[in-house]
């Protein structure tokens, strides 16, 4: 099949659902949403847990009920939704047209012409081969969001006898979701000296159910032949080596892995769109489109956000940005680059127009204390100035710039005391 | 009396310093907002917990259902309740917000449906 459109966006979880109505409110009428899953919602729809909108919609909300908010807008909006539907391809015909290649079992093989694309795919978890797990291999061992999906969507139990590695809020979830449906989870294995997830879900759901969170631990040794039987623990030392006259073995048939998550590009870098070594998402500018004119990029694809709320938000943005490019109304003023000083891991979008404002999401480095997050202009004017009792690398920040000054060559942005 | 507590109301989490004597709280520090407060209070005398799990259903185009309590309930019945849904087998079609059980054990919370699940044809 041969169509022209003028938007494909790729994936319809909440960032793709919310850059397709804001492309629609933008007046833009031609839309294609794309997803390989047959229903749509993304990994929200597994993520039956509560703790969703509360930025978004002001009402604390459970996944399926945030992305059926969505959904609904899509229906109402008559937006074109293919499900069970595979972008394998995206070509770069010119300025004003990409050619993408989607894979569906109703329609076949498709060649759809659009004017933009709109990168939603999301992300994925890292795995066990990401984090070299020394031991053996017997079956057990899964990611977080793999057992989320086998007990929320399927109905399995993996498990009975747990242990997590990675404190990260998947795995956190997950503790008190086995808990709750029969199973005895033992620990959680934490590398760094502070959680990765949320303090409230550490709350509600580690310390609920006495789970200790053994933190600067990680698993030195997987034991079993055909199921996993126990995993040996160790302390770290302060190079994150492991003090192996100081481990200990936890038995268990199942270890579940948070241990983090990492845009999924492959379609992204195939078509050479330019990626950020930290982020590992797409380098955007302040409309989030990529280096290659017509690409944007949006949610979790973009950057790993830690609430829906702001991927929706990011999505928003995008897709009225995406919006005026069809109409030929994406206007670029002079750019300036945005520096990263002390304390600061990244900063998206890098670069930021003059004369007008910006919305800036970073992450700090380590956790601390008390420290002022202070944004200046090379020519000494200070463009932004707060204080935190408490930064973490797993709360992301977003920062609003009322207006970058017409005359700075670059700007700067650190924490300080 | 003193304790620490962490709000759950919300992602940001704040750390709050809670003094109390038997029968009421005396002062909260540390919370952001309103909701800082209400926490406090709940946790101290009757902590509260909201309940997601899911239903098996029949007839639909999903196995599971996902629920949800309809407000926050005592904290030491959640298990008790899991286990009550564990016992449903709701029937397709079903709309978001319907009620799958009316008052569960006696808590005064309805169990809600969190996801409309069409029939399967």
């Amino acid at each position: 099949m041969k169509k022209k459109v003028d938007a494909v966006i790729i994936g319809a979880g909440p960032a793709g659902m919310a850059a397709a109505v804001s492309l629609r409110e933008n007046g833009i009428k031609n839309i294609l949403l794309v997803d390989r899953e047959p229903v749509a919602g993304g990994i929200l729809q597994q993520c039956i847990h509560n703790g969703f909108g509360v930025h978004h919609f002001k009402e604390e909300l459970t996944g399926p009920e945030y992305a059926e908010r969505y959904i609904e807008q899509i229906n109402k909006n008559k937006i074109d939704l293919w499900l069970d539907s595979c972008v394998i391809d995206i070509e770069n015909n010119s300025k004003n047209s990409k050619t993408v290649v989607i894979l569906s079992k109703e329609r076949g093989i498709s060649y759809i012409t659009a004017k933009v694309v709109v990168l939603a795919m999301g992300c994925r978890e890292r795995n066990r081969g990401n984090i070299n797990i020394p031991g053996r291999r017997p079956a057990g061992i899964m990611t977080a969001g793999t057992a989320q999906k086998l007990v929320n969507i399927y109905g399995y139990l993996p498990g009975r006898e747990v242990v997590i590695l990675g404190s990260g809020d998947i795995g956190l979830i997950m503790a008190r979701r086995m808990t709750w449906e029969g199973a005895n989870v033992k620990a959680v294995i934490e590398l760094q000296s502070y959680p990765g997830g949320l303090n409230r879900n550490i709350v509600q759901c580690l310390n609920d159910f006495n789970i200790p969170l053994y933190l600067s631990h990680t698993i030195s040794n997987i034991l079993g032949n055909n199921r996993i039987e126990a995993v040996e623990v160790s302390p770290l030392d302060e190079n994150f080596e492991a003090i192996k006259s100081e481990s200990f073995t936890l038995k268990c048939d199942t270890l579940l892995l948070s241990v983090g998550l990492i845009p999924e590009n492959e379609l992204s870098i195939k078509i050479g769109v330019k990626l950020d070594p930290v982020t590992r998402g797409a380098c955007v500018d302040k409309n989030l489109m990529t280096n290659i004119p017509g690409i944007f990029s949006c949610g979790n694809v973009l950057q790993v956000h830690d609430l829906v709320d702001f991927v929706s938000e990011e999505a928003k943005n995008c897709g009225a940005s995406a919006a005026k490019y069809i109409n030929g109304k994406l206007e670029k003023s002079e750019e300036i680059p945005i520096r990263k000083g002390n304390l600061i891991r990244y900063v998206l979008p890098g670069k930021i127009e003059k004369g007008k404002p910006a919305l800036l999401s970073l992450r700090p480095i380590n956790p601390a204390e008390n420290l002022y997050l202070v944004i200046t202009t090379d020519t000494g004017v200070e463009l932004f100035k707060r204080k935190y009792k408490n930064i973490f690398p797993s709360v992301m920040l977003r920062i609003n710039i009322d207006i970058v000054p017409d005359d700075a060559e670059f700007i700067e942005i650190k924490f300080e005391k | 009396m003193k304790k620490e507590l962490i709000c759950i109301n919300c992602p940001q989490g704040c750390n709050l310093e809670v003094e109390f004597d038997k029968e009421k709280i005396l002062s909260v520090e540390g919370n952001n907002c309103k909701m800082g407060l209400t926490y406090a209070e709940e946790e101290v005398f009757h902590p509260v917990r909201m309940v997601t799990t899911t239903a098996a259903v029949m007839n639909g185009f999903i196995k599971l259902l996902p629920v949800k309590t309809s407000c926050p309930i005592d904290k030491s019945l959640t298990p008790n309740i899991v286990k009550e849904i564990s016992k449903i087998k709701a029937e397709a079609p079903i709309r978001l917000g319907d009620i799958i059980i009316k008052n569960v054990l006696n808590t005064g919370a309805d169990i809600l449906a969190t996801r409309t699940v069409k029939k399967n044809v």
